[in-house]
């Protein structure tokens, strides 16, 4: 098995919940290095030689498989770009596992940019799970994910992406581009706390005729912490597209979500909706009545917002 | 037993104060069912708020089972216990059915309250509880987190509010069968409800915020 220590062995366990190396095809990133890879009959994962990443080429008809990516970054001072890009046959069945989780103890700033580029062949359906975790005692841990789909026809795609905790500066931009009957849910999921920033852009296009999309953005801001939300859908023809975007804040931070949406067409149908505010007294209270302290009523209501 | 000593309690109604509670003195003892009725903002909700400690009485004194509970937080009543069925059932987002009756008894994994109030437990103890779930089933999964709370004093604030005729019947006869089988417990129902009254020991008006 890969040689990874407890520090690593936890972050790995955090973003991919998983202890060691699992089943089917993965590829595990430690430090910038690839420390172990599987490809499989219907998965292929191949390191790109022009940049550093991976493409992982998917069989048509793949039924049920699951693929794990996850990077760990426990150097202090690293930096790095990663592109990975999927080529998802038609007819497949897939869950994707990736996600970042990164440890600080230096002085200097980690630094890990993905970017996966997604082509959803015809009839697929696709489940994407990214979570991202910072740890360690310093600063400078920093997470910036893109994440472009390409979706074809009668295709579906989910994606559940979280920053669980611990990430100090996130920039996070989302895309997709849907053909006819292709559908979307992307849940997004952010707990920022101290001083830490998030950006999240999510722009989708509903370019094919009966494309649907859902988004739901739930997150939690502590402290002085600031989030900036922008969720936009472009609906160019007959099309359904739906954004929701819920945020909790607590202490002095602050939350900005700036929705939009785009009707090129008289059949689109687009529906935003958004609320940020703190935890509402009543909710404390009925958790308080049933015993819990002021404090563990606030983590409960937390906790399952972000669940 | 539950023992109120002159509670006075008033809010601001523009500049003027207006007193919604004045010198309420009652006991209520184990083994008693007791509805409280009354007209509109007569005070039975703010009485029941005062007894959870979700409101804090101006004057007068909360004593349960000769403690002066007065100045205890929620939660400390709650582990005394107290418990209280909202008149206006909290939504969340987030927190499950499953959720509330855990935090109420951790040890009845059964989750046996759903049932009493009439409700699957496969049906809804996974949802969350917001406006997703109608007025009537939000009212009963309130009613069964008090009911899995088993507290020494239950209180329900207009249980039968959003409850259809057919669930009101069998809410009636779990509050019986409550009454019937623990000659320990103080059950205070806030109703204006004539079959709810018919089955009280003890009917207590409140009118202008006097008894």
């Amino acid at each position: 098995m890969m040689d990874l220590d407890e520090i690593e062995k936890d972050l790995l366990k955090q973003v991919a919940s998983i202890d060691g190396v699992p089943e089917g095809a993965y590829n595990f990133r430690v430090n910038g290095k690839s420390i172990g890879k599987n490809s499989t009959e219907n998965i292929d994962v191949k390191s790109k030689t022009d940049k550093s990443g991976l493409d992982i080429t998917i069989k048509e008809n793949t039924k049920k498989d699951v693929v794990h990516i996850p990077v760990i970054i426990s150097k202090s001072g690293h930096k790095e770009t990663v592109y990975n890009d999927f080529y998802i046959g038609d007819g497949s069945e897939i869950t994707i596992v990736a996600g970042c989780g990164i440890y600080n103890c230096g002085a200097k700033s980690t630094i890990h940019d993905g970017v996966h580029v997604f082509h959803v062949g015809k009839n697929c359906k696709v489940k994407y799970i990214e979570k991202h975790y910072g740890t360690g005692p310093s600063a400078g841990k920093i997470l910036n994910p893109t994440t472009e789909l390409y979706i074809d026809e009668n295709s579906y795609v989910e994606l559940e992406l979280e920053q669980i905790a611990g990430v100090d500066s996130t920039n996070r931009l989302t895309k997709a581009k849907l053909n006819k009957n292709a559908r979307i849910n992307i849940i997004e999921k952010l707990l920022t706390h101290g001083r830490q920033v998030a950006k999240s852009n999510i722009e989708v296009d509903l370019n094919g005729e009966n494309s649907t999309a859902n988004i739901v953005s739930r997150s939690v801001a502590r402290d002085i912490s600031t989030q900036d939300f922008k969720l936009h859908i472009t609906g160019k023809t007959t099309c359904r597209g739906h954004s929701e975007c819920d945020a909790i804040i607590t202490d002095d931070a602050k939350v900005m979500a700036t929705p939009s949406l785009n009707a090129e067409s008289l059949n689109a149908e687009l529906i935003h909706e958004a609320a940020i505010g703190k935890i509402a007294g009543t909710e404390i209270n009925k958790l308080m009545a049933l015993g819990l302290t002021e404090k563990e009523a606030e983590a409960k209501i937390i906790n399952g917002f972000l669940r | 037993m539950l023992e109120l000593k002159n509670i006075s309690f008033k809010v601001k109604d523009g500049d003027e104060d207006r007193q919604i509670l004045d010198d309420v003195s009652i006991d209520f003892n184990p083994g008693e069912l007791i509805v409280l009725t009354g007209p509109n903002g007569s005070g039975k909700s703010t009485l029941a708020e005062i007894i959870m400690g979700l409101k804090t009485p101006d004057h007068g004194q909360i004593i349960l089972e000769k403690e002066d509970i007065t100045k205890k937080s929620i939660t400390e009543r709650a582990k005394l216990g107290i418990s209280y069925s909202f008149q206006q059932p909290v939504c969340f987002k987030g927190v499950t059915v499953k959720d509330l009756l855990e935090i109420a008894n951790p040890e009845d994994q059964e989750f046996k309250t759903l049932k009493t109030v009439g409700l699957e437990k496969s049906e809804y103890l996974d949802r969350e509880v917001n406006k997703t779930l109608s007025g009537g089933e939000l009212k009963r999964i309130e009613i069964a987190t008090v009911l899995a709370k088993n507290s020494k004093v239950m209180i329900f604030d207009e249980p039968e509010a959003g409850i259809d005729i057919w669930s009101l019947d069998n809410l009636i006869q779990v509050f019986q069968k409550l009454h019937d089988e623990n000659k320990d417990k103080i059950i205070i129902i806030i109703s204006h409800q004539k079959p709810i009254m018919d089955i009280a020991d003890r009917i207590v008006i409140l009118k202008k915020g006097k008894l």
